[in-house]
């Protein structure tokens, strides 16, 4: 971690996106975590993506649980607001504020312990509801900030820095996801920012539930041989199945691909993913063969990456509770109080019970 | 033999078992007292089962008007054959038993000193009827029918009442009415009618509405402006989401549109119910979740954080008897402390109290304007017995005038013309700070909340003097709290008096009973009822102008009693314990017994000389 202060200044050069800011606008505080750390490439992943994406930063609410990842919205959109909740409980809250304001993005940052661990329920219960969302969790198989317990998603057979090797079967968070119905699933590593962009940039525009699961190794922790969750073993065992490029329907599409390696999913934004295939044959749209996919590499130890799954069919809890298009917190008395008059007939209505 | 004579002024008991259809006929019969102009009021003494338990229905008469439970039977209607012993035994000398007779029973299961009317109900509805699940249904209308002769309640109320409900369903509106009068008949034919007790037609109703205070808490929601509910089932809060859901359904979908102006969530446990009313409330939309005793504790970690962060939360906590599940489906008062100080480190919450279903809609919609003006989680701390049975009351009010407080939230244009935003500064000494919402504005006004310590700004901090000055502000906020609550009420004495009697929640109408029985008998309390916490300044003035104060309650541990002592740094010898914690709703009888008991000791041993004794002796 740095002590200095970041300048204020930016460079004159700096490029400014379609709604004014530069890249330097959504930063946030300097981080505070370990020199390395994976969870800071996702922040400048996050950064990059809203910048690409024309999203003014405060158009956008980011909530965390606790742990090292769930600081890390300090860090990142200083013009948005966040919260820092309780340990586990960014999904409920999350759901909270989005009914309250269908208008705003809303990003819930978690690590593994947060997600899979005490938030188990949670996380399984915002992906069964659909809460129009970008639910990154940051994967380093380990308890950064109490110094080095296993967490839920640490693999068996894997090694803590002191030695110990951890007997308990993993959670499978994106295995998970897939089954309660989250309507968009990637899996990206933080040291791929190439592959990370796009896919956060993909789940800002889904329309429905979307979850990343980004290994995020522990540089302090579990960056050590006999880890599956360090840098060397997750660059050795990547199988990305495909890479994607978010374009908007109007810009020129230049490169040439074989047909049959590109795939076209048009996102909720208006905005159009396409997909190049990595895997033959790989249908990132089946639902069922994206578990299977998956699965079947986990057990060869493989790392699976990219979108591994998306329904461009996606709805939202507001769409499930017909909620109005005018967000809840902006209705006043006159559209929410029924009145003196329609009180007078239901008194009169219970009145001797009717 | 005695005969129990009363005109309207009677208790009648209907021990029935659980899922037979029984409460609805019951409540039939209470609801034809009430058009006949005479106040009941009857509760339903029900299992923590669906089907086959005993569950029992207990109305009360009484045309002057008292609403708490009296004490004793004098009339039962005994439909279960499992409590049968019991139920019996609980019939005042001189009261009327009366029972399905189809099957003989020994003599030995009858008292000599009570009056018993058998009629063979199972003969008549067989012979009536040959569909078992109409056996079973319209046996309850058979007896209401024979109770209105028997108790002289008018046939045309029933008719009113079944019209009402078979609105447009004249085959039901006609078999209900036929099985009615079967009863009616028999009765007429084969019975002593009328019975010593009855009910005369009179004018105590007025203008009153009978409703349960769960429909009346979520109507409370719904006029203060709730749009976000988030809940999961527990007995017995759950009818409060369903009848927000049935309010809402009603008046807030949007005839244009067709979309809804709320949101309710069903959520998977209380941790997550809190979380997304706290959610709701940190982006600016009121929001509340109703639940009972477990459920708080489930919840405490986010009250902790609603506190230290300072969002606006509404609970609705509709107490049961704990501790653990306890007696899920029994009523108590016994969450006082576990609510007032809910979540780890120095937490105190706002607590509302209210009587009767009139006023859990008024301190329910209360309670959403002053979690917003104050930023704090509040509570509404109803019960069971005010929760889950219908009650006689005055109407809702609604003043057409009256605007939601939305408390300190800063707008664009105010960060715009560059007003300085202190997240959690007290700007204008009432501890209260400013809040924006996220969204405002594209540069101003943003903060990060959190649960950890911070400084003024909202910046972190683990200064002990940021601490200290946030901590103090709560403090100073909690004060302007005691303000805004609803004030006690005081009834004074008939004459000047040194005694003193606070009570609260559904205690009120046992107690007001007590006081008429206790002035009758020369035993003068000034009473406060207390309606909120923190407390007013009143209460400490009406500690302080008596020399005894009793605390009425329904837990065992004295809980208000606790609070008064621990927060107004009262003598705890002044504050005399009166307890009632078996589950059943308190008594006039109870408090009357109790606090005459003490009065009466006192003449022998005043307290005042045993405490200046005490004193004396400590001095010297």
């Amino acid at each position: 971690m740095t002590y200095l202060a970041k300048p204020r200044l930016h460079h004159p050069s700096l490029t400014v996106n379609k709604v004014g800011y530069t890249r330097r606008d959504y930063e946030g505080k300097i981080s505070t975590l370990c020199a390395g750390c994976g969870h800071d490439s996702i922040s400048a992943a996050i950064i990059q993506a809203c910048w690409e994406l024309d999203i003014e930063p405060h158009r956008v609410a980011k909530l965390s649980g606790i742990g090292c990842s769930s600081k890390t919205p300090d860090y990142f959109l200083g013009a948005s607001h966040g919260f820092n909740t309780v340990h586990g409980r960014m999904p409920s809250v999350l759901t909270g504020a989005n009914l309250a304001n269908r208008e705003l993005l809303y990003l819930g940052i978690s690590g593994d312990g947060d997600s899979a661990s005490i938030g188990l329920g949670q996380f399984a219960h915002a992906m069964r509801r659909g809460v129009r969302m970008v639910y990154i969790v940051e994967d380093n198989g380990v308890y950064g900030l109490t110094k080095g317990q296993f967490s839920a998603t640490a693999d068996r057979g894997s090694k803590s820095k002191k030695g110990a090797i951890n007997s308990d079967s993993p959670v499978d968070l994106i295995g998970m996801a897939l089954q309660l119905g989250a309507t968009y699933v990637a899996r990206g590593f933080s040291g791929d920012k190439a592959q990370l962009v796009p896919l956060i940039k993909g789940a800002i525009g889904h329309g429905g539930a979307a979850f990343i699961d980004v290994i995020s190794p522990c540089i302090a922790f579990n960056n050590h041989a006999g880890s599956t969750k360090c840098y060397d073993y997750v660059r050795e065992h990547n199988e990305a199945v495909n890479r994607i490029d978010v374009i908007t329907p109007r810009s020129e599409i230049t490169t040439d691909y074989a047909p049959g390696d590109v795939m076209d999913v048009l996102q909720h934004d208006g905005r159009m993913l396409r997909l190049r295939k990595l895997h033959d044959g790989y249908d990132p749209t089946n639902r069922l063969a994206a578990m299977n996919h998956v699965q079947t590499h986990q057990a060869h130890g493989e790392v699976v990456t990219g979108l591994l799954y998306v329904d461009t069919d996606a709805s939202d809890l507001h769409e499930a509770l017909n909620t109005s298009t005018a967000p809840l917190n902006t209705l006043g008395r006159q559209e929410l109080c029924p009145g003196a008059r329609e009180l007078a007939k239901l008194n009169a209505a219970l009145h001797c019970g009717g | 033999m005695k005969r129990i004579e009363a005109v309207n002024d009677f208790v009648i008991k209907f021990a029935n078992v659980n899922g037979s259809g029984s409460s609805s006929a019951n409540e039939l019969f209470a609801k034809a007292i009430l058009r006949m102009g005479v106040p009941v009021s009857p509760r339903n003494i029900f299992p923590s089962n669906i089907q086959g338990l005993p569950t029992w229905y207990e109305a009360r008469v009484c045309e002057k008007g008292y609403r708490g439970r009296r004490g004793g039977v004098d009339m039962l209607v005994a439909m279960n054959p499992q409590t049968w012993d019991a139920d019996v035994a609980e019939l005042e000398p001189g009261g009327y038993l009366f029972y399905d007779n189809t099957r003989p029973l020994p003599p030995s299961k009858f008292r000599t000193d009570i009056h018993v009317i058998g009629m063979p109900l199972t003969d008549i509805c067989n012979a009536a009827y040959a569909d078992p699940r109409q056996r079973q249904l319209f046996k309850n209308i058979i007896y209401v029918g024979a109770l209105s002769v028997l108790l002289e309640v008018d046939a045309e109320a029933f008719e009113v009442l079944f019209a009402a409900q078979y609105k447009g369903k004249e085959k039901l509106f006609d078999s209900n009415m036929r099985a009615l009068h079967l009863g009616r008949d028999f009765a007429r034919e084969h019975l002593d009618a009328p019975l010593g007790i009855r009910v005369r037609r009179a004018d105590m109703v007025g203008e009153k509405i009978f409703v349960d205070g769960n429909s009346a808490a979520a109507l409370g929601c719904v006029y203060g402006g709730a749009t976000v509910a988030a809940w999961y089932p527990i007995t017995p809060s759950s009818s409060v989401a369903e009848a927000f859901q049935k309010y809402c359904a009603r008046y807030r979908v949007d005839p244009a549109t067709g979309q809804n102006k709320f949101a309710i969530v069903q959520a998977e446990d209380e941790l997550a119910s809190i979380g997304i009313v706290v959610g709701a409330g940190w982006n600016g939309a009121r929001a509340f979740t109703a639940t009972s005793g477990p459920g708080v504790s489930l919840m405490t970690e986010f009250i902790g954080l609603a506190y230290f962060a300072e969002i606006p939360v509404t609970i609705i906590n509709v107490q049961r008897g704990g501790p653990s599940t306890g007696m899920p489906t029994r009523t108590q008062q016994a969450d006082i402390l576990s609510c007032a100080y809910a979540s780890h480190g120095d937490t105190k919450h706002v607590l509302l109290f209210p009587e009767d279903p009139h006023e859990c809609f008024e301190h329910a919609a209360a309670a959403l304007d002053l979690a917003d003006r104050l930023q704090t989680p509040v509570f509404v701390m109803t019960d069971l017995d005010i929760g889950m049975n219908q009650r006689l009351c005055e109407p809702f009010e609604w003043r057409e005038a009256h605007e939601y407080d939305r408390g300190k939230v800063m707008t664009a244009e105010d960060l715009e013309a560059g007003k300085d935003f202190g997240r959690y500064k007290d700007v204008d000494g009432d501890g209260i700070a400013w809040r924006t919402l996220p969204g405002t504005h594209p540069t101003r006004g943003s903060y990060f909340t959190r649960g950890t310590t911070r400084d003024a700004y909202a910046r972190y901090s683990e200064r002990g003097s940021d601490y200290v000055y946030n901590a103090q502000r709560l403090l100073t906020k909690f004060k302007t709290a005691a303000g805004l609550v609803p004030q006690p009420v005081l009834r004074e004495a008939a004459r000047k008096t040194r005694l003193g009697v606070i009570y609260f929640g559904s205690t009120s109408p046992a107690m007001y009973e007590a006081l008429d029985v206790l002035n009758d008998a020369g035993i003068h309390l000034d009473a406060l009822r207390l309606r909120a916490f923190p407390f007013p300044q009143v209460v400490e003035q009406f500690l302080s102008d008596h020399d005894e104060v009793f605390v009425v309650e329904q837990n065992r541990d004295a809980q208000m009693r606790s609070l008064l002592v621990n927060e107004l740094d009262v003598d705890p010898a002044r504050l005399v314990r009166v307890l009632h914690f078996d589950g059943t709703p308190i008594t006039a009888r109870f408090i009357t017994h109790a606090i005459t008991q003490h009065v009466h000791a006192e003449v022998v041993t005043p307290q005042r000389k045993v405490r200046n004794r005490k004193l004396r002796e400590r001095n010297a």
